[in-house]
């Protein structure tokens, strides 16, 4: 497939979706079956071409390749931007990952969503969602990343507010959106920081120019962490993480698509992408964010009754391991994990909604037993459940395995071991959580005889997307880690030297040829008998640090390789052992009935209570930034009231005073005039009237006067 | 210096002028009409002494004799004007007779 | 030279005369300083030697015209002691203004060049006048004994005295009570 090619189908892929939405919105309601079947053919037509793009990539192998191709969209002289798309391996993973997950999810609402008021429109919001997130993944430059970054959040923003009659909903989708916003501010700071500096938005000729000529410390520091604070925002990080379990208030589908597998999943490739960009000092700052969320969200995943709520806290437990793999130096572990975890999520999502859609109720306290009558949920989500919980052979094992190998090395070589700590922790707590929600929703007595009686498994339309969704679970990492794996053709760190000979220059549409990948992880694993010879290059720490000298690199790296190779060992027990605990005190506890759940709440109150209310998140929110902006738009409109209009009404008053004046000139003066002219006249009038004083003699005096006059004047003559 | 025209002249002049002092200040309506008489007078006397000095005909005698019988015309008229005004308003007073004002 | 002086003592008399037309608060005074005026215009008329003119002027003139405002004074004369004041307010600009009139007419007088002959003896001038009278002058003649008539007819309408009507009596609007 030649450049050209791959630019165009990406293009088709990124509209495709858009078309969907166009067509769907406009016109749904006049097509048949307000045209879902639609959607899906256009979903899956999309899905096919990222396929073929796919396999083009897993053909060369080389995660250095990338196509890049662009039209210039604005031209004001002094300031350009262009509008490009960027294919490389990283993209085809998203690619994949994105029209999978959408499609299924397309099959899914057709079931789900079946007479809904709003059903055309619920396609063509999945529709615009797709297009909107597919535009974050083909993005080459920043400015468009943003662009479609916002896109994305209205989509989400229209998706969570679905049922807007419900004022949960309304509120949960404003909050969703403000929530972003907030982090989005983050966002452009960093993206103007960086524009600013090096004059360009491309992703490429920034990560050259900041290799060359890196910003001071302070400030390349402080770029890194604004544009992580986009990811905190869109990818619910502590302490911005609030919007995600009040957004499952959307329909299921929408869940499952957005909330799990693929928006909250931006932040991660975003950082991902533009990782030359980060330096140690923001990286560590990302590590720990990453690691504190991963473990806040476990804790309170297990004390949730809605199933929904406590799914949404495991993907925020679960993108923190993303972020925090981002952090410790194992990005291509953490987009690794974002692969593995966007299908297992998205099944979780799905068979929750499938049991949803069964006994009409989202508290697991009301349910129990649904393994008989709805096999294909329980065994899809049974499968899910085991990827998750890290539980090796699965999909999730290996990924979240890197991770927290990943995580260890870090703290060896750092000294920061508090990340990997919170990681395990929370690993043994997934386990522990998702089977108590297997144990509560499938196993053991129904608790609710109505509602089991009601019971039944989906239709196929549901069911099928649930099983296709479990053989992914079960065979998307390939059995081996993202560096020995397929995975590493896709995802490598950046080759720095490569990028930096091939910029400046506007992006051009041609085949980057590889050099054979010269690129090495400086945390990657050590190499299995057919991995690539152990090299050092300069990874996404130079542009901060500089080192660039071969051989000292070259030795210290073979130190970390060794490390490396003790921590993978270290990790990986320690994973399965904790993973296995916490399933162990997970059946304990429902199954067996030996521990009482209760009474370990009854024994720790306090931390019964914190957990229950979040962390009091929200409540602190609420007291301090909501108080103060309300605050400060009620001191607003107090000025705006008080000055403003005073100053507006003081000029009305004003001008009445002087209109007052202005009447008395008037009155008097113009009036005045007038008057006395009639009043002269009139006095004259008078005066001549005296004339005829009917008189004979006056009259002849008159005469007598004028002729003489008369004769006088001619006599001058 | 011995009469001539310029004597006459000045006479009818002064005539006139006082015929115009008359008509414009007395207020009896007979007395007005004596004013009129006055100033004709002085017309006439004008008239003659012309002919005598410059034309040396009778034209202006004629011209006299004409104005005469006017004056005698004018006067029966206006005298029974005078009258009949008299008997309307019973006064002759020209100031009080003022229908024609405003 | 003695001409001269009937001239002066004409004129004199003239202008006396006039002088107590316009002067005399009594109207009959005033009528009779009127007869001496128009006597004396007679004189000087014989003194220019208009002779018939002389004559007409005083058969006419005086026995005439001035006879008939005798009889108008006469007759309307109000019987009250307390005249109305006379016009004091007209009598400054009448005055400025016959000033003025004298003023023009003397100077045009004194200032022209009159084309004067040398008179001689005063002639009889009746046998000239007639002559004028039917020949250069017969349409004015004409016409003067038509006006004469007019004058004649119309004096005598305004004079006369309406026959009573039905609304006649009382007032007239004028405050004066026309008698039937």
């Amino acid at each position: 497939m030649s450049e050209h090619a791959i630019l165009l189908t990406a293009l088709a892929i990124l509209l495709l979706p858009l078309l969907s939405y166009a067509v769907l919105f406009f016109f749904g309601k006049k097509l048949p079956r307000q045209g879902d079947w639609l959607g899906v053919a256009l979903l899956g037509a999309a899905w096919l071409l990222a396929v073929r793009i796919f396999t083009r990539f897993w053909a060369v192998g080389d995660p250095g390749l990338r196509v890049e191709g662009g039209v210039r969209w604005l031209d004001l002289g002094r300031f350009t931007a262009d509008a490009g798309i960027l294919v490389d391996g990283m993209t085809a993973i998203m690619l994949v990952v994105v029209t999978t997950v959408s499609l299924l999810v397309h099959l899914f609402s057709i079931g789900y969503m079946h007479g809904d008021r709003r059903y055309e429109r619920f396609f063509a919001f999945l529709g615009f969602f797709t297009f909107s997130m597919l535009g974050i993944v083909l993005s080459n430059s920043l400015l468009f990343l943003y662009v479609f970054w916002e896109l994305v959040g209205l989509a989400s923003y229209l998706l969570i507010g679905f049922f807007f009659h419900k004022p949960s909903a309304a509120a949960a989708n404003k909050k969703a959106f403000l929530t972003n916003r907030v982090g989005d501010f983050g966002f452009f700071l960093g993206i103007l920081i960086f524009f600013t500096a090096y004059g360009t938005f491309n992703y490429f000729e920034l990560f050259a120019a900041a290799h060359l000529s890196p910003l001071s410390g302070g400030l390349l520091t402080l770029a890194g962490v604004g544009l992580f604070m986009g990811c905190v925002g869109k990818s619910a990080q502590a302490p911005l993480h609030i919007w995600l379990p009040d957004a499952m208030e959307g329909p299921t589908p929408v869940s499952a698509l957005i909330h799990a597998a693929t928006m909250v999943a931006a932040g991660v490739y975003m950082v991902a992408r533009l990782l030359p960009l980060f330096d140690p000092n923001a990286l560590l700052v990302v590590a720990y964010v990453g690691a504190i969320t991963a473990f806040l969200g476990a804790t309170i995943a297990v004390v949730k009754t809605d199933i929904k709520k406590s799914l949404a806290y495991s993907t925020i437990s679960q993108l923190g391991y993303m972020v925090m793999a981002m952090g410790v130096g194992v990005a291509s572990a953490g987009m690794f994990h974002l692969w593995t975890h966007a299908f297992f999520k998205a099944l979780l999502f799905l068979g929750s909604g499938s049991v949803i859609h069964a006994v009409h109720t989202q508290e697991m306290p009301l349910m129990g037993g649904l393994r008989r009558k709805m096999p294909i949920t329980f065994w899809t989500f049974l499968i899910a459940t085991l990827a998750i919980s890290g539980v090796p052979f699965l999909s999730g094992f290996y990924s979240k395995d890197a991770i927290l190998a990943g995580a260890l090395a870090f703290g060896m070589t750092k000294a920061h071991y508090v990340p990997f700590l919170l990681a395990l922790a929370a690993a043994g707590l997934t386990a522990f959580y998702m089977f108590r929600m297997v144990f509560l929703t499938f196993m053991g007595k129904p608790r609710d005889e109505e509602r089991h009686h009601h019971a039944h498994e989906s239709p196929w339309t549901m069911t099928v997307p649930l099983i296709a969704l479990a053989v992914l679970a079960v065979v998307s990492s390939g059995w081996r880690g993202p560096t020995e794996g397929w995975f590493s053709r896709f995802v490598a760190p950046y080759d720095m030297a490569r990028i930096v000979a091939q910029a400046p220059g506007a992006p051009h549409a041609g085949e980057v040829h590889a050099v054979p990948a010269a690129a090495h992880d400086e945390h990657a694993l050590p190499q299995e008998p057919h991995g690539e010879p152990v090299h050092a290059e300069a990874a996404h720490e130079a542009p901060a640090h500089g080192e660039a000298a071969h051989g000292e690199a070259a030795h210290g790296d073979a130190h970390d390789a060794h490390v490396r190779h003790r921590a993978h060992i270290t990790a990986m027990v320690l994973s399965i052992l904790v993973a296995g605990l916490g399933i162990l005190v997970s059946w304990l506890t429902y199954i067996r009935g030996r521990i009482s759940a209760p009474a370990v709440l009854a024994r720790l109150p306090r931390v019964h209570h914190v957990l229950q209310n979040m962390y009091f998140f929200d409540e602190f929110y609420a007291a301090t930034v909501y108080r103060f902006t309300l605050w400060f738009s009620w001191l607003n409109g107090a000025f705006d009231r008080l000055v403003i209009d005073g100053i507006v009404n003081g000029m009305g008053y004003l001008t009445r005073m002087l209109s007052w004046f202005a009447g008395l000139a008037d009155r008097y003066v113009v009036d005045g005039l007038v008057n006395g002219v009639g009043a002269v006249i009139q006095g004259a009038g008078e005066g001549f009237r005296r004339v005829q004083t009917g008189r004979v003699q006056s009259y002849l005096a008159y005469a007598c006067f004028s002729v003489l006059l008369l004769v006088f004047v001619f006599r001058a003559l | 210096m011995t009469v001539g025209l310029e004597h006459y002249l000045t006479v009818s002049a002064l005539l006139f002028g006082l015929g115009i002092y008359a008509v414009l200040t007395r207020r009896n309506a007979v007395a007005l009409l004596m004013g009129v008489e006055l100033i004709l007078n002085a017309a006439n006397l004008n008239f003659v002494a012309f002919a005598r000095f410059v034309d040396g005909g009778v034209d202006g005698h004629i011209m006299a004799a004409f104005v005469i019988v006017l004056a005698a015309a004018e006067a029966a008229v206006a005298l029974a004007i005078v009258l009949a005004m008299f008997r309307n308003f019973g006064t002759v007073n020209v100031d009080t007779v003022n229908r024609l004002k405003r | 030279m003695s001409g001269d002086l009937v001239f002066y003592g004409f004129a004199l008399l003239t202008v006396l005369s006039g002088f107590f037309v316009v002067a005399s608060r009594n109207v009959v005074h005033a009528a009779f300083s009127l007869l001496f005026t128009l006597f004396g215009v007679a004189g000087l008329y014989a003194q220019l030697g208009a002779d018939f003119l002389a004559v007409t002027q005083t058969v006419v003139y005086i026995g005439g015209i001035l006879v008939l405002v005798i009889f108008a004074v006469m007759m309307t004369r109000i019987p009250r002691s307390d005249a109305p004041r006379r016009g004091l307010d007209r009598a400054v600009p009448a005055a400025i203004l016959s000033l003025l009139a004298f003023a023009l007419v003397y100077m045009v007088i004194v200032g022209t060049r009159w084309p004067e002959r040398a008179t001689g003896a005063p002639e009889a001038t009746v046998a000239e006048i007639g002559t004028g009278l039917m020949t250069t002058f017969v349409f004015p003649f004409e016409y003067a004994s038509l006006v004469l008539l007019a004058a004649m007819v119309g004096a005598a309408i305004l004079i006369r005295e309406r026959a009573p009507q039905e609304d006649d009596c009382g007032d007239d609007g004028d405050g004066t009570e026309v008698q039937p």
